[in-house]
């Protein structure tokens, strides 16, 4: 882990890695996470209606769509924080649909949350440990014998505060987590979920409600997870961040995958322009002008930065 | 005139006594609960009556020797706290609150009942059962002591053994608290999400702290019932609350905070009972009765937490810096 990070004006893209047209649902040539057939509703809304989907591996895939398309509750399910009605899905081959949540977390697909779950009482230092792995001293009757665990628990410390020194919270470790900033917070749970050296980083909203100087270290941040050989699947909003950092973008509508692609390719889809806009934009139905000045401005804006 | 002497004499027996021990113990199966875990249990004196009555009818109606009866109470508890448990862990933290009110009011109810009478004593209660834990006395028969602490034999064997096991049980606590299953715990306290997300089995962990703080609240109930008989009125609702204030009092996430919470609290008890019965006999309050200053003390206590929860919400022990980020 180095810890001379600088800002990466050109990513580096992973590409070529699907099979056939780049259509919703399309097959990858080395997926970490293979989704079938996954719904849930709420009462009569049909919040996730997935047939096929597949999560490249060693890749960026950012899971975009607008408010209420069902890319959280997408999340939680893959999670084991919600149940599906019906569907399945493995992660690294094997079937984890339905699987509780801790477990699916041992098994190296962790999670972050959209409102940041800092354990504020604890210090920066225990948040870290916490995220560590197969502790002998977390078992209660072990706990009471230090000499059991002490070796272990030192070797923690160590790889957290060589983590806690890249996202620049080193000197923050005594600190309660309750007195990081709402950025600070969002890092911490980051390094956080890396103590347990995941497979498959899961960040919901990694950018919400974080400064514009903060962003650009959580983005090399992201790349950096990328570069370490993890996989990462996010949610956002942000167009200019899936474009600069996603290799791959899903862009889900009504519960369903509406297309997915390279994210220059992806921008372009009709069914994308429709999902953001409105099937019907082009005609004028006197609805929420402001709202739909933002949109176009935000593709057109896209498409400038292109050329 | 006012017999201060006395007073102070009668509230210094409290430091020490075996009441104290027992809600030391109590309070401190509660710090686990909610100072540490978070969990709201409002059900420990179903805790305390399930060691009170195992230990008694184990010893009464079965003729089990000491430490089998310890472990009949201990053994219900653990029971009592899965019952409990498996159906509520799951939920928000609330639900756990109301079905442990709930579940101690049936429990005492159950006790209370004539349908148990040859067993359970119905509301007369039980007695007669401390035969096999003063024969365990090592202690030579005689008086021991000086000043308000003096005692016979078997007042000390009571006041020894029940201070041993709370500081047993603190080092315990403090032990557990330090280390990483500790940190579990605090985390779960914080945000169980949270927890989850990172791997950990919540509601095993959740199910291991109700167990833990019960037993110490079964133990506690055993403790209680030995300098005096088991009474199931003893057990209502109102000794979970006194529970909790000394808990409060002492600081929630805190090891020593529910020992000096308990000593102060009955040392204030007595003061205020002894000052307030001997002020009205020497005619200090003349629009009062005997009768109403024996419920005046606890009002005065209820004044005194208070004002200390008002002013130093942290408790005694608890630490001012965490107060600052309390939402």
């Amino acid at each position: 882990m180095s810890n001379n990070i600088v800002p990466t004006a050109k990513p580096v893209k992973t590409v070529d890695m699907h099979i056939g047209e780049a259509v919703p649902g399309c097959k990858k040539k080395d997926p970490i996470l293979v989704v079938d057939g996954v719904s849930r509703t709420f009462g009569g809304l049909k919040a996730v209606d997935v047939e096929h989907l597949e999560i490249p591996r060693g890749a960026i895939t950012a899971l975009i769509g607008p408010n209420g398309a069902g890319k959280t509750t997408l999340f939680n399910l893959l999670t084991g924080f919600d149940k599906p009605d019906t569907g399945s899905w493995t992660f690294e081959g094997t079937s984890i649909g339905g699987m509780a949540a801790f477990k699916v977390a041992r098994m190296g697909q962790v999670r972050t949350f959209q409102l940041t779950k800092a354990l504020g009482l604890l210090t920066v230092m225990d948040n870290m440990l916490l995220g560590a792995k197969a502790q002998v001293g977390e078992n209660l009757f072990r706990a009471v014998l230090p000499f059991l665990w002490r070796q272990q628990e030192a070797d923690n410390r160590v790889k957290a505060l060589d983590l806690l020194a890249r996202f620049k919270l080193d000197t923050k470790k005594d600190d309660y987590a309750a007195s990081l900033s709402g950025g600070q917070r969002k890092l911490l749970e980051m390094a956080r979920a890396l103590m347990s050296d995941p497979t498959l980083v899961m960040l919901d909203e990694p950018m919400a409600g974080v400064n514009p100087a903060l962003t650009q270290s959580l983005l090399d941040h992201i790349l950096n997870l990328k570069a370490e050989g993890m996989s990462v699947l996010f949610v956002e909003h942000d167009m200019h961040m899936v474009r600069h950092i996603a290799d791959w973008v899903i862009v889900m509508a009504e519960g369903k995958v509406v297309a997915e692609g390279d994210p220059h390719e992806v921008m372009r889809n009709q069914a994308v322009i429709d999902a953001y806009l409105g099937q019907h934009h082009d005609e004028d139905l006197g609805e929420d002008p402001d709202a739909e000045k933002e949109h176009v401005g935000a593709i057109k804006e896209l498409l400038d930065d292109e050329l | 005139m006012i017999d201060w002497g006395a007073i102070f004499s009668n509230a210094a027996v409290e430091l020490i006594s075996p009441t104290t021990a027992a809600y030391a113990l109590a309070a401190l199966g509660l710090a686990v609960h909610f100072g540490y875990t978070g969990l709201l249990n409002f059900g420990q004196a179903g805790f305390m009556a399930l060691g009170a009555y195992g230990y008694a009818i184990s010893t009464l109606t079965f003729g089990f020797p000491v430490w089998a009866s310890v472990l009949v109470g201990i053994g219900a508890s653990v029971v009592f706290a899965l019952i409990l448990g498996i159906p509520t862990l799951r939920l928000r933290a609330d639900y756990l609150a109301i079905v442990t009110i709930a579940a101690a009011e049936i429990v005492r109810l159950l006790f209370t009942t004539n349908t148990f009478q040859p067993v359970t004593g119905s509301a007369n209660g039980l007695s007669g059962y401390k035969g096999g834990f003063a024969d365990l006395n090592p202690i030579p028969p005689g008086t021991y002591g000086f000043g308000p602490f003096e005692y016979n034999a078997y007042d000390w064997w009571l006041r020894i053994v029940a201070w041993t096991v709370v500081i047993l049980a603190c080092l315990f606590t403090w032990q557990i608290m330090r280390s990483p299953w500790g940190r579990v715990i605090k985390g779960i306290r914080e945000d169980e999400d949270a927890v989850r997300a990172l791997g950990k089995n919540v509601y095993a962990y959740k199910m291991q702290s109700l167990i833990l703080g019960g037993v110490f609240g079964t133990i506690a109930g055993m403790i209680f019932v030995l300098p005096r008989a088991v009474v199931p009125s003893n057990y209502q609702t109102s000794l979970t609350f006194f529970v909790y204030a000394i808990l409060l009092l002492g600081g929630a996430a805190t090891i020593l905070g529910p020992v000096i919470g308990s000593m102060i609290f009955w040392v204030l008890l007595s003061f205020f009972s002894g000052f307030i019965a001997r002020a009205v006999e020497a005619g200090w309050l003349p629009f009062m009765t005997s009768i109403q200053a024996g419920q005046l003390r606890f009002i005065l206590v209820g004044v005194a937490i208070m004002l200390i929860v008002i002013y130093r919400p942290q408790g005694i022990f608890g630490n001012k810096k965490e107060l600052a980020f309390v939402k």
